[in-house]
């Protein structure tokens, strides 16, 4: 399948079509051309795909054909969720994780307040929730912002159990979790990206409850309709196919992915002087990380990209800032060193076992080349 | 009477690197401090010291300014 003989250890950052979507989308790319707006045959057909893709991502999530929006990206629609609640409120304070994707973090600095607090995490990864409940009661808060799963350690939040004021709406990004758990059931709004569970780049999906205070933060017609201009309806529908194939063998999948995980949690944790990040339990099936004392992260990183693993890293010296990652600060882990694993729905027990021993090869070089 | 290391220009991992070759040439009990601007110092110390098992004083800033992460050598 894949173009180049690497083990892909990476689907965290972005994940190969699934061969659902491939299929869907090859047949749409002739189908899906027209204008969804339009009453002519093109644009009828186009309509009649789009309404398809929603109806099923709506089914998926839990939710319901209208509240669904497609837009460019996970990002993309993080930013129209939260700045479209508190829009919305007139109020601009946005409480959230101090873990959150940078996209949530981004969408606070954009609209500076207050009223802002980033809500402080346990050694593992999870949130406050009374302090962020506490928090979201203060005046000026017109959103709160809590994820499904954190994206660089996999620790799962218990977003059910947050107690929010009445009136003050809750946007999950579910951007991590989508297609590996169940997802949280208590939210007003709700964020994913359709590359991290097997469907083509460019499509993400806004879902806002019906009855929820939102509007278009953005220039542009208000709805969820046409979110940022001309939909994407072949991508759309590809989205679509392959979120319904990988939640019908998702259970399967994540079992195998998770016994894995705990293979690699042990062959890390073995390795001396290195940490394993996150929740051992209440995590992502899929992914794990890790932080290794005395070891540069770019280092690692390419090191194991010349044995033929593609990982990736929240270390500084592999960001596109000098800043080490804001997760791993905010846990108080160590942040160099630092290896992020996230299996593939086909990674075996073989590749699984191969990555082990490279890891702990490389490890023990870099640290014997520093002196250490 | 505090051992100082100089890692100003150092990027990360080079600051703990350095830190932990020092440790051996303090006395227990004694404080060992490494001045860096790397951002990661600022959470790599204090990480460092739990993981390591020694003890996290604090931040403070060197003449010219730098951040300055203070270590007590207890093992």
């Amino acid at each position: 399948m894949s173009s180049t003989s690497e083990v892909y250890l990476d689907s965290a950052s972005s994940t190969p079509l699934h061969p659902a979507a491939r299929a869907t989308l090859l047949a749409a790319l002739d189908r899906g051309y027209g204008d969804p707006r339009r009453l002519h045959a093109a644009g009828r057909d186009a309509r009649l795909l789009l309404d398809n893709a929603r109806a099923v991502v709506a089914e998926c999530l839990g939710a319901r054909p209208d509240e669904v929006g497609f837009t460019a990206s996970g990002t993309d629609a993080v930013h129209r969720g939260l700045l479209g609640l508190t829009a919305a409120s007139g109020r601009d304070g946005i409480v959230h994780g101090a873990v959150e994707h940078s996209a949530v973090l981004h969408a606070a600095a954009w609209r500076p307040s207050p009223a802002h607090a980033s809500v402080p995490v346990d050694a593992l990864g999870h949130v406050d929730l009374s302090a962020m409940a506490t928090s979201a009661r203060a005046s000026g808060v017109g959103a709160v912002a809590l994820q499904a799963a954190n994206q660089e350690v996999g620790t799962l939040q218990p977003v059910d159990e947050l107690d929010l004021p009445a009136g003050v709406p809750l946007l999950v990004d579910a951007a991590a979790a989508v297609g590996h758990v169940p997802l949280p059931r208590r939210w007003d709004a709700l964020a994913a990206s359709a590359h991290k569970w097997g469907g083509p780049a460019g499509v993400g999906v806004l879902v806002v409850r019906r009855g929820t205070r939102w509007t278009n933060p953005f220039p542009g017609d208000d709805g969820l309709d046409q979110l940022g201009g001309f939909p994407d309806v072949p991508a759309a529908l590809a989205a679509a196919a392959a979120l319904q194939a990988v939640l019908a063998e998702r259970e399967e999948v994540a079992a195998r992915q998770h016994a894995l995980v705990d293979r690699i949690r042990a062959a890390a944790a073995a390795l001396p002087d290195t940490e394993v990040v996150g929740d051992p339990e209440a995590r992502l099936p899929h992914l794990v990380t890790f932080s290794c004392l005395y070891v540069g992260g770019d280092e690692i990183v390419s090191a194991l990209a010349r044995r033929g693993f593609g990982v990736a890293s929240g270390s500084a010296c592999t960001a596109s800032t000098l800043e080490p990652s804001h997760v791993l600060a905010a846990m108080g882990a160590l942040t160099h060193g630092n290896v992020r694993v996230s299996l593939g729905r086909e990674t075996t027990a073989e590749e699984v076992e191969a990555f082990c021993a490279a890891l702990a090869d490389e490890v023990g070089r870099i640290r014997a080349e520093a002196g250490l | 009477m505090t051992t100082e290391i100089d890692c100003r220009d150092q990027p990360c991992p080079r600051p703990v690197i350095e830190l932990a070759k020092a440790l051996p040439s303090v006395e227990v009990g004694e404080l060992l401090a490494v001045v860096a601007r790397d951002p990661a110092a600022r959470h790599d110390v204090p990480a460092w010291c739990r993981m390591r098992g020694q003890e996290y004083v604090g931040e403070e800033r060197a003449a010219d300014g730098a951040p300055r992460y203070v270590v007590r050598r207890v093992s």
